[in-house]
């Protein structure tokens, strides 16, 4: 492969680990302020929070990236490729996210809870010093396989002309015409760069797993090797 | 440029044949998933290292790569092998074996719910591996994953969109040739995303009533 | 109800245990560094009932459960009869049985379990007719009529078509005793079957076994912390400590003169329980 096909890789990678950070970032905060919203005490806010997640749960990232790029400047709002790739993801994964928020401050043991009310806390200190570190915690590999759910969709921005990592294997595809090699090596790229993730998120885990005094889960080495012994 | 309901209303007969050709495309690749789930969910516990080991391997490689590249790599690459499908058949077969992997983690969970006196109650009444598979362990691994099972049709069915990329005619499709024709990108746009977004509700809403169905099957 | 047959007649040299339908010999099992079986020998002749009693962790429960093959001795060899139950004779040596060969040999052996172990995805009858049709090869008739008497036997004849979950604890064991039994076993392995069973649920299981003991001459091995069925039901008893019999005895002389003071100890302690 010469320097310039390799050349455009590299900048196709750099595209998709734009993508999946900036996108898994601005995922983060939806995720966090839709799940907490759909706790809050306020009807409205709650059925915002509901109607959001619900929504883009329901609709294709695809098709809301279609939407952004091709429909909204014709209501005459443009905005860059790569934002609207950035923003279909998050906005996608954000809602997945808030699931996970939710259920992790859900399953937080109420008995968490009247301790912190015994302690006097307000309603504020409870969610911020009790409930919400704890969860935090149980968000964690949640979060780590949403992660590689993005990772995964930032490829769907290829189909709108954004050049990622896709795009550009497409473009070496066209010029080598070894279209096997071609997409095998994506692919064996993209499995990279997930594990990659896998270990950075399983760094994450073991750091929050001991902060609560808690052993994690095995790693993926782990779930790989292991078979339950069964016998007969 | 203003929403034209008249374009728009005009374009939904054939959105919604592109609508149905992205249920088919589900119904079809749901099947391979279901099955090639239990397969890799099977081969996973095999005693034999070498075997367990690469099924591993590929499940985890499917599982976190794109389902888009493994789209083209069926569509550009099979036919130069000398295996012909139709763009549809394709990508069944590409959401299928993607969907595989996720189907055969719920499946090990369920297998894994079986207590283990179940298989002990097998060996001491000597059943064989077989039989102890598919009137023991099965039976009861497999009512309790139905639910998470259905919440799978729900994630495949908002993957079909991709199958824009290697020229099946679904809805996203539709749309996309709807705006080269008219100019109107708005009105197919929005419309596609209407349609999906309802029929993944209200497949959710059917995942919801299984659910409810198989969490009342009886307490093991 | 015992079957005679055994497929081959090893040498008598094969351990000099002519009569002994189980034989232990040189039997050792560690789990990490607990050594739960150290070294251990003995022998069930055919008809016998013998109980093991000990204190929990002392290797009873893992005796039974290597005879079902549900555990594996780390050293030493298990006989049924002239057959090696891990192993396999070939032109003279000892070799690793295969999976043929225990199946084989495993099917004169059945165990009831603690837990009862029902599947619960099948209805009463077919939980005691699924192992003779599939295992034994009964037409579905013979081995429902075959089920329909044993589970009259266990007085459950009306409860054919309950789900196990549908039924008492008591009712599950007996449904399990009556599975076990359709299996027509050489030996019956007893692991703890009333330990989880309220004690009026425990009697009417016992009850059964106390019939069974008396009307049928199958081979029992039996793990139970129930002390007065020990006594009605045995031939032997065999008192294990840390993995070794350290006491075998007919039932009178071993609870009414135990000689070890360990077992002294624990007859005191299991009176004292209960």
């Amino acid at each position: 492969m010469s320097a310039g096909l390799l050349r455009h890789l590299l900048d196709g990678l750099l595209v998709t680990l734009q993508l999946t950070i900036f996108g898994g970032a601005l995922g983060l905060v939806f995720a966090v302020v839709a799940g907490l919203a759909r706790l809050s005490r306020s009807r409205p806010v709650r059925a915002l929070a509901f109607v959001y997640t619900e929504g883009f749960r329901g609709l294709p990232a695809l098709v809301v990236l279609f939407w952004f790029v091709f429909a909204l400047p014709r209501l005459g709002f443009q905005m860059l490729p790569l934002f609207a790739g950035v923003l279909a993801l998050a906005l996608n994964i954000g809602a997945y996210g808030a699931e996970v928020v939710r259920g992790a401050i859900r399953a937080v043991p109420n008995s968490q809870l009247e301790a912190a009310t015994a302690l006097n806390f307000t309603r504020w200190q409870r969610m911020r010093l009790v409930v919400f570190p704890q969860a935090l915690v149980a968000m964690v590999p949640p979060f780590g396989n949403l992660l590689i759910e993005l990772l995964k969709a930032t490829a769907l921005v290829s189909i709108v002309y954004i050049p990622d990592l896709t795009f550009q294997g497409q473009l070496v595809r066209a010029a080598t015409g070894n279209t096997a090699m071609t997409f095998f090596g994506l692919l064996l790229g993209y499995a990279v760069i997930a594990l990659a993730f896998t270990g950075f998120m399983r760094w994450v885990e073991r750091r929050a797993a001991t902060s609560v005094g808690r052993q994690p889960e095995p790693g993926l080495v782990t779930r790989m090797i292991r078979r339950r012994e069964v016998a007969a | 440029m203003n929403f034209d309901w008249r374009a728009a209303w005009d374009s939904v007969p054939r959105l919604l044949d592109g609508m149905l050709v992205a249920l088919q495309a589900t119904v079809l690749g749901y099947l391979i998933a279901l099955v090639l789930g239990l397969v890799f969910a099977l081969l996973r516990r095999s005693q034999q290292p070498w075997v367990r080991m690469p099924v591993a391997v590929v499940v985890e490689f499917i599982r976190s790569t794109p389902l888009l590249v493994q789209l083209f790599f069926l569509f550009f690459v099979l036919p130069t092998i000398g295996i012909e499908f139709s763009p549809l058949a394709t990508g069944a077969i590409g959401l299928g074996v993607h969907y595989a992997t996720y189907t055969s983690e719920v499946y090990r969970a369920g297998i894994d719910g079986v207590p283990p006196g179940q298989w002990e109650a097998a060996t001491a009444l000597n059943l064989s591996r077989r039989r102890t598979w598919t009137a023991v362990i099965l039976p009861q691994a497999v009512p309790r994953v139905v639910p998470a099972l259905a919440n799978y049709v729900i994630a495949m069915f908002k993957d079909t969109p991709q199958l824009t990329a290697i020229t099946v005619l679904e809805g996203l499709s539709v749309a996309r040739s709807l705006g080269a024709e008219t100019f109107r990108y708005l009105e197919p746009f929005t419309l596609v995303g209407i349609m999906y977004l309802t029929m993944a509700l209200v497949m959710a809403w059917l995942a919801r009533i299984v659910e409810r169905r198989f969490g009342r099957v009886r307490a093991v | 109800m015992t079957e005679t047959t055994s497929a081959s007649s090893a040498p008598a040299s094969s351990g000099g245990h002519e009569g002994n339908l189980i034989t232990f010999d040189g039997v050792g099992k560690r789990f990490g560094d607990n050594v739960v079986l150290d070294n251990l020998s003995f022998g069930v002749r055919p008809g016998e009932r013998v109980t093991l009693i000990g204190p929990s962790g002392s290797g009873k429960t893992t005796i039974l459960r290597m005879l079902m093959t549900l555990t594996r001795p780390d050293s030493g060899t298990i006989q049924v009869g002239d057959d090696y139950l891990y192993h396999e004779e070939r032109t003279g040596n000892l070799v690793p049985a295969s999976e043929q060969h225990i199946r084989r040999v495993r099917r004169r052996i059945t165990m009831v379990f603690q837990h009862f172990n029902l599947f619960p995805n099948m209805r009463v009858l077919r939980n005691v007719t699924e192992a003779p049709v599939h295992v034994l090869g009964l037409s579905k008739e013979e081995a429902e009529q075959r089920a329909r008497e044993l589970l009259d036997m266990v007085g459950l004849g009306e409860k054919l078509t309950a789900y196990p979950t549908q039924l008492s604890g008591g009712q599950q064991q007996r449904v399990a005793i009556a599975r076990a039994l359709a299996m027509r076993p050489d030996v019956l392995l007893l692991d703890e079957v009333t330990s989880a069973l309220d004690p009026e649920l425990a009697a009417g299981v016992l009850d059964v076994l106390r019939d069974i003991a008396r009307t049928s001459d199958v081979t029992m091995l039996c793990v139970t912390h129930a002390m007065r069925f020990a006594r009605d039901i045995s031939h032997r008893v065999l008192m294990f400590d840390s993995g070794r019999i350290i006491e075998d005895a007919p039932p009178g002389e071993m609870f009414d003169a135990p000689r070890h003071e360990r077992t002294r100890g624990f007859l005191q302690s299991v009176i004292n329980e209960t």
